[in-house]
């Protein structure tokens, strides 16, 4: 593109070298603008709305809507019950995606395609699975309803997949001379994956858990009927937010979301300032 | 003896890779396992270093058998084709690996990797991540990664074959200068019979999983133990029923004792050396050819059409074609 502008350009008037401008290619504007206006009706505007509604009566309102006890009580479960399920996941979701990746055994493909279930499930049948299996009649003897555990295994069931399937293609593409390379050098298996392995996934580790708990913050179906919605037991925010708005307090649940909001952009962008420094270091 | 192989024979499910192979390599030599891929080289250096482990047969790395120890135990420096650079890791902590694994201390580990750095050319790049490095620059960052440790016995798979025709070259004649600075037994496993030729001073011909021959460059060259060989380690032509290389053939305007007669097809100039491709007239009519001098081409004033009379040197070393 730089080079047809520049030649225009010398065409209409030669002599000097004229500045080589980097035009924007009239399909690039289109994408572009396509993009933005798009992003703007789905994500941008609806947010800004709630940031609107929430903040419009001034910061006083909104963070008494905000520490009302239910509220409150129902953003601490929330935050604090994903932070828990993020890191299960960052730990048994890296596991599950090495032995996807690194073992062998009768099934492996099931259970590969099992493991993007909870994203095919919708929610609340999985919530309604969930119930049937650790409900107050379960089959298991385990009864977890309107109990906070009850709470981390939904959570748990639907952010299962994010953790192994961010580390899953790293694993397989992690060039396994690395490995036999660090052993030659004299490295013991442990330090091999420690120094080796481990640093290689960090990032898309990160991600994914980062992912997972953005998901996790946002729960509603899964969790909507093991939990039993106790207020200041195991009310998620995402359940509160719905009794507020069926209340025709709209000014409380979008403070609410408000905060969800908050918190969910500032770990993506935090996770994305992560990426980057590993993106700098090749 | 740096290393001796004894009786390894090693199979990948039904296909047997290699077969009672017994290789000596003298310490201080630098070895070339050469042969035509799929014949197994890669397979026995990998048995060597402990990454691939022998059905049956023995590793004796420096007097000591190491055939069941693991890679981290034999004290080998492995350097591998596609150079397998710790991409995390800076070009000083590439290089760092092995003696931080062996807990030396940091002013040691510091000066150490300056002088290797220094050696493969690569001081002003220690700050660097691998993937701002060039292809040669990252095999010469593993070579000195390999060195670090002072391995007992340095093996390198192929170690230029991901690298262009200029670049692989320079690094043939730079590892042979390498060699004989630092002395440690090393053993390289190649496809290509001239970088065989010209770096290693033993080679090691393998090919089916068998030990073809062993010698050095110019017994190999010259005296190839049968036809698979000598075809392999250089341009063969056949005339009489015999493999000759065509640099070792005569020819006259006229016939003498011993000679075929033959048509030239063409007459192609190389520069100094010229390539007479003709067809033999002693009933068989195969094509052959032969490698002469501008001067020979000159004098005897061959041309296309014209009729030569052909026989091997009485020096040349010829084998019957089985």
């Amino acid at each position: 593109m730089a080079l047809s502008s520049t030649s225009t350009g010398s065409g209409l008037a030669p002599g000097p070298v004229r500045a080589v401008r980097r035009r924007k290619n009239p399909g690039t504007m289109l994408g572009l603008g396509t993009a933005l206006i798009y992003l703007s009706l789905i994500v941008l505007i609806p947010l800004a709305a709630v940031v609107w509604k929430s903040t419009g009566q001034g910061p006083g309102f909104f963070w008494k809507a905000v520490t009302t006890p239910d509220a409150w009580a129902s953003l601490q479960l929330t935050i604090g019950a994903s932070v828990v399920v993020a890191l299960v996941n960052l730990v048994m979701g890296t596991v599950i995606a090495w032995v996807l990746v690194r073992d062998r055994f009768p099934g492996k493909a099931v259970v590969d395609s099992l493991i993007d279930l909870p994203f095919a499930l919708p929610t609340i049948v999985a919530g309604l699975v969930l119930l049937a299996l650790y409900g107050s009649d379960s089959p298991l003897g385990v009864n977890l309803a309107y109990t906070r555990a009850g709470v981390l295994v939904a959570l748990l069931f639907v952010t299962l997949p994010f953790v192994v399937r961010t580390v899953q293609p790293v694993l397989l593409e992690l060039d396994r001379d690395m490995e036999q390379a660090a052993a030659s050098l004299g490295a013991a298996p442990w330090t091999v994956f420690r120094r080796i392995i481990l640093p290689n996934l960090l990032p898309a580790m990160v991600s994914g858990t980062a992912l997972a708990f953005t998901r996790s913050i946002a729960e509603f179906g899964s969790t909507v009927l093991i939990s039993g919605n106790l207020p200041f037991k195991t009310q998620v925010a995402a359940v509160q937010i719905f009794g507020q708005i069926e209340n025709d307090n709209a000014v409380g649940a979008a403070a609410v979301s408000t905060v969800l909001l908050v918190v969910a952009l500032a770990v993506l962008f935090a996770l994305d300032l992560i990426q980057r420094w590993g993106a700098r270091r090749g | 003896m740096g290393i001796e192989v004894r009786g390894i024979n090693k199979s990948f499910g039904a296909t047997p890779v290699l077969r009672d192979v017994s290789v000596d390599v003298a310490s201080g030599s630098l070895t070339a396992l050469l042969g035509p891929s799929g014949g197994g080289k890669s397979t026995l250096l990998r048995v060597i270093a402990g990454l691939e482990q022998p059905d049956t047969g023995t590793v004796v790395i420096s007097g000591t058998d190491a055939t069941r120890l693991s890679p981290q135990r034999r004290n080998v420096g492995f350097v591998f084709q596609h150079y397998a650079a710790f991409k995390h890791m800076t070009v000083f902590d590439n290089v760092a690996f092995g003696l931080q694994i062996r807990k030396r201390p940091k002013d040691e580990i510091r000066r150490r990797v300056g002088e290797l750095l220094e050696l493969v050319h690569l001081d002003q790049f220690h700050k660097r991540y691998p993937a701002q490095l060039s292809g040669g620059q990252r095999q010469r960052m593993a070579l000195a990664r390999a060195l670090a440790v002072e391995p007992e016995v340095l093996l390198l798979d192929e170690p230029f074959g991901a690298l262009d025709a200029q670049v692989r070259k320079e690094l043939r004649a730079w590892l042979r200068r390498l060699h004989d600075e630092v002395h440690v037994t090393t053993v390289f496993v190649t496809h290509d019979q001239e970088e065989a030729i010209e770096v290693a001073d033993t080679i090691v011909v393998l090919a089916g999983g068998e030990v073809k021959q062993t010698g050095s460059p110019h017994e190999v060259y010259d005296n190839p133990a049968d036809p698979f060989v000598m075809r392999f380690l250089g341009p063969v032509t056949e005339i009489d029923g015999q493999l000759v290389r065509p640099h070792d053939i005569e020819l006259s305007t006229t016939p003498e004792p011993g000679t075929t007669p033959a048509v030239i097809d063409r007459v192609v100039r190389l520069g100094f050396e010229v390539r007479i491709e003709m067809r033999l007239r002693d009933g068989s009519d195969h094509e052959a050819w032969a490698q002469v001098t501008r001067g020979i081409v000159e004098s005897l004033q061959l041309e296309p059409g014209g009729t030569v009379h052909v026989r091997p040197s009485p020096a040349a070393r010829s084998l019957a074609v089985t």
